[in-house]
């Protein structure tokens, strides 16, 4: 950083420039505070809830899964058990990209970076005897969202539960899968209108599940800034509100199953501003675009957590640390659901023990540093009110940046974007090498001695071989004439332009595979090219 | 000019790393092909052979790097590539380096690698390359 008279100049992430005090005056000159209305109203700058965390403290979610169903349901009961509210689930990378366990592209990936799941049975199993609206169920899958989907719908209605009242959320945001994360599997166009089928779905049949989980998370973790986050987060959603207000249903009616999924590194002020200006362009935006008038339409429900891309596998205990800053901005930016990268996770799945470490500091944060005393605790704050303004002008310079070039599928599509993201990427990956961008024990207070004791998570192959034997079982008990019926008619609805969801549910009920029903929806929509750009 | 091809072999979608690293390469004076992701160790070989690469860069962060490294070396056999530098990078627990330098990985980068150290341990070890 330069120096301008002996004062340190200071610039966030986002670019923006800080000044050393701020008044009365920075206030009003950034636009004032008359736009921040109260918590739980128009434009929900201060939050979604008039009483925020005095009434409903946020959720915990960590995100967990590995090996088979049951091995993965072990670890659920364990975090239950260790005060967890929420379930975040992890798939492995074969469900991710919608291929069986038995698929020769699934060698060696079963089980490995997240609960392998091939058929309803697997889904029975790892949420069994868990009360699905007492413990709130993420699933955290993109391009297999709808088989997964209506295996999850499908288990709850075996179970009994109304699919009305049945509360959870999908994160099934595939449009960021293309700018990071790479689970992707449909083209791009084709991809959307399943995001639009299970929107349309949830709204017609489970309108308490939250359908999609639009995530600034991971390009922020490809290389975006805060600002960037936010707005492209927030172009996304608005994809996605076209997409499905073109057929033909109201915004006031569906706009409510969305939700959102953001990151919390980098500095504390810059995330908390990023949060309050999100939700309140939010709320306009659709309040401008498409004339909602539903609250409930319009509010930003988040899950604000992880951090991965702050942690450092140097000296990894000192994630300990950052992790609790991290909690500290989810809960001043007004977050419903916290969750945090444990501080082992830049080298493997969190052992039980890092977990219970994140957990904990979610919960001293809660129970004894008084976060939930009051609402949006931060406002009236010259600073934040200030920056608030600054970062909505910013991202709203973004927004309409991307509009002017055509619109940010366009901008997926030709992969402009993810060379955008990727050139920042590497931006910031030299100035972190050159020391100009400060990372305790990476560029700075290097320990040479340094020795880390991480217990890594072991990958049994054995458990692999139990899960395809269990998938083949499976394919021999079930009725082959019901599963290929099923297959056939899942196939047909893509065909035809139909919503496929009713269709994927019918399949899961006769245990047709996640592999099966990937591959039904290809044969219509073929695949993704990627464009190989960086 | 030294050839390079930065792969992602297996399912596994973190690139992040990868582009930055094909970036600091083309800034270091190489030529980079990069393959995008979920590339078979069949693939990989076939691309190494057609672009005539010197070496091959791969990428992993699922952890099953080693599993995916023997595939690759298997394939570059198979195919009589001989003349190509395989290196490694993600985040490979630093007790796996050995038992990919066994398979015959000339050199293991992790996480925090510093960029311009890979592209001069490649002009070290390929930059006399005639091509």
């Amino acid at each position: 950083m330069s120096k301008d008279n002996g004062v340190k100049k200071v610039f966030w992430e986002s670019g923006l420039e800080i000044d050393t005090v701020y008044d009365r005056e920075s206030v009003e000159k950034s636009g004032g505070v008359g736009s921040i209305g109260k918590p739980g109203e128009f434009p929900f700058t201060r939050g979604i809830h008039p009483q925020m965390y005095r009434k409903r403290p946020w959720t915990m979610r960590q995100y967990s899964g590995f090996g088979t169903a049951a091995e993965t349901h072990e670890r659920f009961l364990y975090l239950i058990a260790n005060g967890q509210t929420g379930l975040n689930v992890a798939f492995d990378l074969p469900t991710q990209c919608g291929l069986d366990s038995d698929d020769p592209m699934a060698t060696g990936e079963v089980g490995r970076v997240g609960m392998a799941i091939d058929t309803l049975e697997d889904v029975e199993e790892a949420f069994a005897d868990i009360p699905l609206n007492d413990i709130t169920v993420s699933l955290t899958i993109n391009g297999a969202a709808v088989p997964i989907m209506a295996m999850y719908f499908a288990m709850a209605r075996k179970r009994g539960y109304d699919l009305r009242e049945l509360r959870g959320t999908a994160q099934n945001d595939i449009l960021k899968e293309f700018i990071g994360r790479g689970t992707w599997i449909f083209p791009v166009e084709h991809s959307v209108k399943l995001v639009g089928d299970t929107i349309e779905f949830c709204a017609q049949n489970a309108p308490k599940y939250s359908a999609t989980s639009v995530c600034g998370y991971h390009i922020r973790e490809s290389g975006a800034n805060p600002a960037q986050e936010m707005a492209f987060a927030l172009a996304i959603a608005m994809a996605y509100i076209d997409h499905v207000k073109a057929r033909g249903l109201s915004v006031d009616d569906f706009a409510g199953t969305l939700s959102f999924n953001f990151n919390i590194h980098g500095n504390i002020w810059e995330q908390v501003a990023k949060f309050r200006a999100g939700r309140r362009l939010y709320a306009m935006l659709l309040k401008e675009r498409h004339g909602v008038a539903n609250d409930r339409a319009m509010m930003m429900r988040m899950i604000a957590g992880g951090g991965g891309g702050g942690l450092t596998i140097q000296q990894p205990e000192n994630n300990i640390i950052r992790g609790a800053y991290y909690a500290l901005i989810s809960a001043l930016g007004g977050t419903q659901t916290m969750a945090l990268c444990s501080y082992d996770e830049a080298y493997t799945i969190p052992s039980a023990h890092a977990a219970k470490i994140s957990l904990r500091t979610m919960q001293i944060l809660m129970d004894e540093a008084g976060l939930t005393d009051t609402v949006d605790p931060l406002a009236g704050s010259f600073f934040m009110e200030t920056m608030t303004n600054e970062m909505e002008k910013e991202m709203r310079k973004i927004i309409d940046r991307l509009d002017a070039e055509g619109g940010i599928v366009k901008g997926i599509e030709t992969g402009r974007i993810q060379s955008m993201v990727n050139r920042q990427a590497y931006e910031l990956e030299r100035r972190i090498q050159s020391g100009d961008f400060k990372k305790v024990g990476v560029n700075e207070y290097i320990d040479e001695e340094e020795k880390t004791e991480i217990e890594f998570h072991p990958y049994r192959e054995q458990e692999a071989k139990d899960q395809i034997a269990r998938l083949k079982a499976v394919r021999e008990k079930r009725d082959d004439a019901k599963a290929d019926a099923a297959t056939k008619a899942l196939r047909n609805a893509a065909m035809n332009g139909k919503n496929v969801m009713p269709f994927a549910l019918d399949a899961a009920e006769v245990l047709v595979t996640v592999g099966e029903m990937t591959k039904a929806l290809v044969d219509v929509y073929g695949r993704y090219n990627e464009p190989v750009v960086f | 000019m030294v050839r390079v091809l930065i792969a992602k072999p297996g399912l596994d979608g973190h690139d992040v790393g990868a582009k930055v690293v094909c970036r600091a390469l083309i800034d270091a004076g190489m030529e980079v092909i990069y393959t995008g992701l979920r590339k078979t160790p069949e693939e990989i070989a076939r691309i190494a052979s057609d672009e005539d690469v010197d070496v091959v860069g791969l990428s992993v962060l699922s952890g099953a790097h080693i599993s995916l490294a023997e595939n690759v070396m298997a394939e570059f056999r198979k195919n009589g590539i001989d003349d190509v530098m395989l290196i490694v990078g993600g985040n490979i627990p630093s007790k796996d380096y050995a038992a990919l330098e066994k398979i015959g990985v000339a050199k293991v980068f992790g996480t925090s690698a510093n960029l311009d150290e890979i592209a001069e341990f490649i002009k070290t070890n390929r930059g006399n390359s005639s091509r």
